[in-house]
C-alpha cells in the first residue's frame, strides 16, 4: 500500500479510486516485482551493464563497418521493466537461443567484413602471405575495430587472445582472411561487445572513493544522447581525462547536443517511453480496418516521431505542447487513415511522401494521444478500449500504475456490442462498473480513454458508434473537458505528466530507476525541467552534465 | 550395455526405488537393426513437450464423469477420443496464489510450468528436463510459438526467457540447414570451419573470471546465464564434428511453405501443424529432446478471420447460451485447440520406430492458464499427458484430486522422464505428491 500510495499521491481523485479497486492490491502486499526492484536498488551501486538493443547494435556496426552490412537474424527480445526497455536491456541474461543467434549475425557480418570488396578497405593492412597467419597485420586490425566495438582500447590479454584466435583460424584454413574472420566473429559475441560494462576506478578527487572510468562515462553519454557507441573524439575525450573535468564534459555534452545524430537519442527514447516495439506484433483485422496495413503501422510510428522531434528539437519547444499540438505531419497513406484530404502531386508509383500538417483550431486531431500510434496501439483487434487507453496514459504518459483486473470478475457486459441496450463503449462500460470490485480501477482510466472514442481502433475519425452518438466527455482531477483535444489541454496541464517525463528520461540514462537517496537530485531536475521552460534538450544536458549521472559507489567488502 | 544400466540403477536407487530412468545420451550407444532400440539393446531416448494454450476449457464441459481406467472425455475435449488410451487426464488440481496478488492470466501457468506463483525467477519445468536428458543432443531444447510473437514460457530464470521462434522456416533453417548432419549419411567429414569456431569459443570461456571483475550478484548471475550459453553452442560444435549415430526413423522433412503469422486461428493452427512436424522429425532425428510449444499465450487473442472478437474478448463477454449452458463461440475456439493437440500427438505417432511409435517414448504435457476463463478463477485446471515415456507411465487414466496443487503433475511428469527430483515447487504448490496412479 505504501508504495501505491506513493506513486499515486499526486492524483486525490486516483487514491479515492484505489480505495475501491485496490482492496485485492492491498491485502496482498507488494508483489515480486516490487520485491526483485528493490532489492535491484539495494544492491546497486551506481554501476549498470545493459544489453544493446538491436537499434544500438545495427547502428554500431554500420558506423565501424559502413551502413552497407547486412544484419540478418532476429534478436532476442527484452522485457519492459519500469515502463522501459532500457531498464530490462539491464536485467536481462541470455538465452542459448539468444546467444545462438548473436553468433548467426556475427559470422554474417564478419564474412562480409573479410570479403575481397571490403577488405581493401576495412583492413588496414596486408598480410604477408594470403594463406596463413599475420600477427602483426591480425593485431592492427582487431585493436582499431575493437576498440569502436568494446567503446574502450582491449586490454593486452584481450588482444593477445584476438590475435590467437585469428592466429589459429588462419593456420587450420590456410587462410589470413578466414583467421580474421574468425576472430572478429568471436569479439562480436564477446560480452565486452554485447553488454554495456562499466568500470570504476579509484577517484583521485575524493579519496577513498569510486568514479566510473572515462570510458563508461563517455558511453553513457553516447548512448543517451546518440544511442550509439562513442565515437574516436569522444573516446578521445574518455583517454585523455578530459571527462573527468566540468569543462570538458560540458564541451563534449554540446558537441554530441549540437549533432543531426541527437535526433537518433531522442528517437531512441520515446521510442522506447511509448511503446513502439509493440506495432512489431500489432494486428489489426483486415476485414474491419482494410486500410490498416503494415505499411500503415510503420508510417504512423514515424508520424509520431516527425512530431516529436521537430518540436522539441527543431523548435526547442515545450514537451507538455506535444499533448495540444496541431503540427504534426503526414503521408497520403495515413491521411487516408485519418480521413484527412491531402495531395500529392507526384507522379503513379513515386514513393509516399512526407508533408507537413496544421490542423485549423479547434479541429480534434490535436496532440500525440490522437495519433494512430497511440489509439491503434492501445486498442483491440477490431475494436476501442477506452480501459485500455486510460491504463495506457496513466502508465506510459503519467508514470502512474494500474493494477490488473482480479479474478471472479463477471465481464460479460463489457463489450457485448450486439446488445440493443449498450451501443457504446461508454454505456457498456457503466453497466459493468457498476460491479464494485471494478469501479474503482475503471474510475481511474475511463473517464481518460472515453474522450479518445472519436477514434476507431485504426485511428479513423468517427463520431458515432453502433448508430448512437459518442458521448467524449471526460475528467482528469479537477479539469472536465468534452474531448480529445480537451483532453489534451487537461493533460499538458497535469504536473504529473512533466514529473513523468523527468522520471522516464533519468530512469533512461541511468538504465535503473532513481533510488530513493536521489530524491533530491530528481526534484532539481524537475525544478529545472520548469525553469527551462520544459525544453527536452536542456533536460537532457542537465542530466548529463550532472554529477548524480555518474555517480557510483564501491562496493562493500570490494 | 553395462555401463548404461548401472547409471540408471544408481539414479533409480537414489529416489528411493521410485521408477525412474535416465534418458540415455544418443552418441553414447548404437542403433539395433530395427531401429527400435540402441544396437546395445538401450531404449531409445525420451522426449519431452510442454504444450500450451491459453483459456483452457468451461468447468463440467471437459472432465470424465469416472475416474480410473476407461473414462470419457466431457464434450469439449471429445476431439481427443481417438488418442484416449495414450492420455492422462487430471481434474481438481488447482494453482495456490497464497497471498500473492494474482495476475489475471499469468499466475495458473506458473504454478504448473514453474511450480509456484510469487517468483518469476523459478525455472520452468522443460529447462529442469533439458538439463536432465537433453545435454547430448544439438539442441537443447527448442521452443515455438503458433500465434506470431516470441513471448514464450519457458526460462531457466527471470532474466533468461527463451524466446519463442514464431516462423517454421526459420526453424527449419535452424534445424534442417546448412549444419544439420543427417544421422544416416554414409560419409562424414567434420568441417574444419566448425573447428575452428570451437576451438575460438572455448577461449573465451577462460575469461569468465576477469570479466566477473567486481561485478554484484545479479550481474553475476547474468555472466553466467551467458557463459552457460557460450557452453552450450560450444557443446553443439562439438557434436557437429563427431558423426552421429544412425537412427533409423530420421527423414530430411521437405522444407515446406511459411504459413501466415498472426492471430487468426486458421493460421496458427496451420502454423501448428508445420512446427508439429519439424519437432517430430527433429526428435527422430535425435536433434533435440525437449521442446515447448506455445498454441497461444495465456491471454489468447486468436480470432476468426473478419471477427471483433478475439478468443480472450468472448470468454468474459460472451452469454451463457441457456440452451446448452456454456459460452458457444467460446466451446468453439475451445474445440480448435483440442483438434490441434490432437495434430501433434498424430503428429509424433506417425513416426514408426520398429513396431513403436515417437509418441510411444514421448510425453507431451498439455497445460492452460486456469480453470475457468470467464472469471480467471485457478480452481480445476484441466491437465493432461499424452504418451508413455517409454513404458514409465501407465495411460488411459483419470486421475481426480480435488484441491490438490497443478504442480503435481509436472512433478510425476518430471519423474518418469528421470528427472532425479523428489520435491518441487514453492509455498503451497510445493509438493512430493507423485501421482502413483499413473507411473508404471
Amino acid at each position: 500500500m505504501k508504495i501505491i500510495k506513493k506513486r499515486f499521491r499526486s492524483t486525490t481523485s486516483l487514491i479515492a479510486g484505489l480505495i475501491a479497486c485496490g482492496a485485492a492490491a492491498v491485502a496482498t502486499g507488494p508483489s515480486a516485482v516490487d520485491a526483485a526492484t528493490e532489492a535491484v536498488a539495494q544492491e546497486s551501486n551506481g554501476v549498470v551493464i545493459r544489453r544493446l538493443s538491436q537499434e544500438q547494435y545495427e547502428t554500431i556496426i554500420a558506423d565501424v563497418f559502413g551502413p552497407g552490412m547486412k544484419i540478418g537474424g532476429r534478436f532476442e527480445p527484452v522485457p519492459r521493466e519500469e515502463g522501459l526497455l532500457a531498464v530490462g536491456a539491464a536485467r536481462v541474461g541470455l538465452t542459448t537461443a539468444g546467444f545462438e543467434q548473436y553468433d548467426a549475425i556475427a559470422r554474417t557480418i564478419a564474412a562480409q567484413v573479410v570479403d575481397p570488396t571490403h577488405r581493401k578497405v576495412l583492413i588496414p593492412c596486408k598480410p604477408a602471405a594470403a594463406n596463413g597467419p599475420d600477427d602483426a597485420c591480425a593485431k592492427q586490425f582487431l585493436a582499431s575495430a575493437g576498440r569502436l566495438l568494446y567503446r574502450r582500447p582491449l586490454t593486452d590479454r584481450e588482444i593477445n587472445l584476438q590475435v590467437k584466435a585469428a592466429n589459429q583460424g588462419a593456420t587450420a584454413l590456410k587462410d589470413f582472411y578466414a583467421g580474421i574472420e574468425s576472430s572478429l566473429a568471436l569479439m562480436l559475441v564477446a560480452p565486452q561487445f554485447l553488454y554495456r560494462q562499466e568500470r570504476m576506478e579509484a577517484d583521485p578527487d575524493n579519496a577513498g572513493q569510486m568514479r566510473l572510468n572515462g570510458y563508461a562515462k563517455a558511453s553513457r553519454l553516447s548512448f543517451l544522447f546518440w544511442n550509439t557507441a562513442p565515437d574516436p573524439q569522444l573516446l578521445s575525450a574518455a583517454e585523455s581525462g578530459e571527462l573527468h573535468t566540468a569543462k570538458g564534459l560540458t564541451a563534449q555534452v554540446e558537441r554530441l547536443m549540437a549533432s543531426p545524430r541527437m535526433e537518433a537519442g531522442v528517437r531512441a527514447f520515446f521510442t522506447d517511453m511509448l511503446g513502439f516495439d509493440k506495432f512489431g506484433t500489432l494486428a489489426k483485422d483486415g476485414s474491419i480496418y482494410p486500410k490498416f496495413t503494415t505499411h500503415v503501422s510503420e508510417d504512423a510510428q514515424e508520424q509520431t516521431l516527425r512530431t516529436i522531434t521537430n518540436l522539441l528539437l527543431v523548435n526547442r519547444g515545450d514537451y507538455r505542447d506535444l499533448f495540444t499540438t496541431r503540427k504534426t505531419f503526414l503521408t497520403p497513406l495515413l491521411a487516408s487513415v485519418y480521413g484527412v484530404p491531402l495531395l500529392q502531386n507526384k507522379p503513379n508509383g513515386y514513393p509516399e511522401s512526407w508533408h507537413a500538417q496544421e490542423y485549423p483550431a479547434g479541429d480534434p486531431r490535436a496532440g500525440i494521444l490522437t495519433h494512430i500510434s497511440f489509439v491503434s496501439l492501445h486498442s483491440h483487434p477490431g475494436r476501442t478500449s477506452p480501459t485500455i487507453r486510460g491504463k495506457a496514459m496513466r502508465e506510459m504518459i503519467m508514470c502512474q500504475r494500474v493494477p490488473d483486473p482480479p479474478g471472479n470478475v463477471n465481464f460479460t457486459v463489457v463489450q457485448d456490442t450486439t446488445n440493443p441496450l449498450y451501443k457504446t463503449a461508454r454505456e457498456r462500460l457503466t453497466a459493468h462498473a457498476t460491479e464494485a470490485m471494478c469501479t474503482g480501477c475503471h474510475k481511474i482510466t475511463d473517464p481518460l480513454g472515453l474522450s479518445l472514442e472519436n477514434f476507431d481502433s485504426a485511428g479513423s475519425y468517427r463520431t458515432k458508434e453502433n448508430g448512437a452518438a459518442l458521448d467524449t466527455s471526460g475528467t482528469l482531477n479537477a479539469a472536465t473537458f468534452k474531448d480529445a483535444a480537451g483532453l489534451g489541454q487537461a493533460m499538458h496541464d497535469s504536473p504529473a505528466v512533466s514529473q513523468c517525463l523527468v522520471r522516464r528520461l533519468s530512469t533512461f540514462a541511468l538504465g535503473r530507476q532513481t533510488a530513493p537517496t536521489e530524491s533530491d537530485w530528481v526534484k532539481a531536475l524537475n525544478d529545472g525541467f520548469a525553469a527551462d521552460k520544459y525544453r527536452l534538450p536542456d533536460l537532457m544536458k542537465r542530466i548529463a552534465t550532472s554529477p548524480e549521472f555518474f555517480r557510483v559507489k564501491a562496493r562493500p567488502g570490494a | 550395455m553395462s555401463k548404461v544400466m548401472n547409471r540408471r540403477r544408481v539414479l533409480r536407487g537414489m529416489l528411493g526405488g521410485a521408477a525412474v530412468s535416465v534418458g540415455v545420451p544418443l552418441l553414447d550407444c548404437f542403433l539395433n537393426s530395427n531401429g527400435t532400440a540402441m544396437a546395445g539393446g538401450a531404449p531409445l531416448p525420451l522426449c519431452f513437450t510442454s504444450w500450451f494454450q491459453g483459456l483452457g476449457y468451461a468447468p463440467g464441459y471437459w472432465e470424465p464423469k469416472t475416474v480410473g481406467a476407461g473414462y470419457e472425455f466431457g464434450p469439449q475435449l471429445r476431439a481427443l477420443t481417438p488418442m484416449k488410451d495414450r492420455i492422462n487426464i487430471f481434474s481438481g488440481m488447482k494453482a495456490y496464489l497464497d497471498a500473492h496478488f494474482a495476475g489475471a492470466h499469468g499466475s495458473g501457468p506458473q504454478c504448473i510450468l514453474q511450480g509456484g506463483v510469487a517468483d518469476n525467477a523459478l525455472p520452468s519445468l522443460d529447462q529442469i528436463v533439458a538439463d536432465a536428458i537433453g545435454s547430448k543432443t544439438r539442441f537443447r531444447s527448442l521452443e515455438v510459438s503458433c500465434d506470431g510473437d516470441q513471448e514464450s514460457l519457458s526460462r531457466r530464470s527471470a532474466s533468461a526467457i527463451n524466446p519463442s521462434e514464431p516462423s517454421p522456416l526459420a526453424l527449419y533453417g535452424r534445424i534442417f540447414g546448412p549444419d544439420f548432419k543427417d544421422p544416416n549419411a554414409a560419409d562424414f567429414t567434420p568441417d574444419a570451419h566448425v573447428m575452428v569456431r570451437r576451438s575460438a569459443l572455448s577461449m573465451v570461456k577462460e575469461e569468465r573470471d576477469t570479466l566477473a571483475g567486481d561485478l554484484g550478484a545479479s550481474d553475476r548471475v547474468r555472466l553466467d546465464e551467458y557463459f552457460t550459453s557460450l557452453r552450450e553452442l560450444e557443446k553443439r560444435l562439438e557434436l557437429e564434428l563427431q558423426k552421429p549415430e544412425p537412427l533409423a526413423a530420421c527423414k530430411v522433412p521437405a522444407k515446406g511453405d511459411q504459413a501466415t503469422p498472426g492471430l487468426v486461428i486458421d493460421d496458427a493452427r496451420a502454423n501448428h501443424r508445420l512446427f508439429a512436424g519439424l519437432l517430430a522429425h527433429a526428435f527422430a532425428c535425435g536433434q533435440t529432446q525437449v521442446a515447448a510449444v506455445k498454441f497461444s499465450g495465456s491471454l489468447s487473442n486468436l480470432r476468426k478471420p473478419g471477427s471483433q472478437q478475439t478468443f480472450h474478448m468472448y470468454t468474459h463477454e460472451e452469454s451463457i447460451d441457456p440452451k446448452v449452458g456454456y459460452q458457444v463461440n467460446v466451446e468453439w475456439f475451445s474445440n480448435q485447440c483440442a483438434e490441434s493437440l490432437l495434430e501433434f500427438a498424430r503428429a509424433l505417432e506417425s513416426i514408426r520406430e520398429g513396431d513403436q511409435t515417437l509418441l510411444d517414448r514421448s510425453i507431451v504435457m498439455y497445460s492452460t492458464d486456469g480453470g475457468y476463463a470467464r472469471t480467471h478463477s485457478t480452481d480445476n485446471i484441466p491437465m493432461m499427458t499424452i504418451g508413455r515415456a517409454s513404458g514409465r507411465l501407465k495411460t488411459g487414466v483419470h486421475v481426480s484430486a480435488p484441491g490438490d496443487t497443478a504442480a503435481r503433475v509436472g512433478l510425476t511428469v518430471m519423474q518418469a522422464l528421470g528427472v532425479p527430483i523428489g520435491t518441487w515447487g514453492a509455498e503451497s504448490n510445493r509438493t512430493s505428491k507423485t501421482i502413483t496412479e499413473v507411473l508404471a
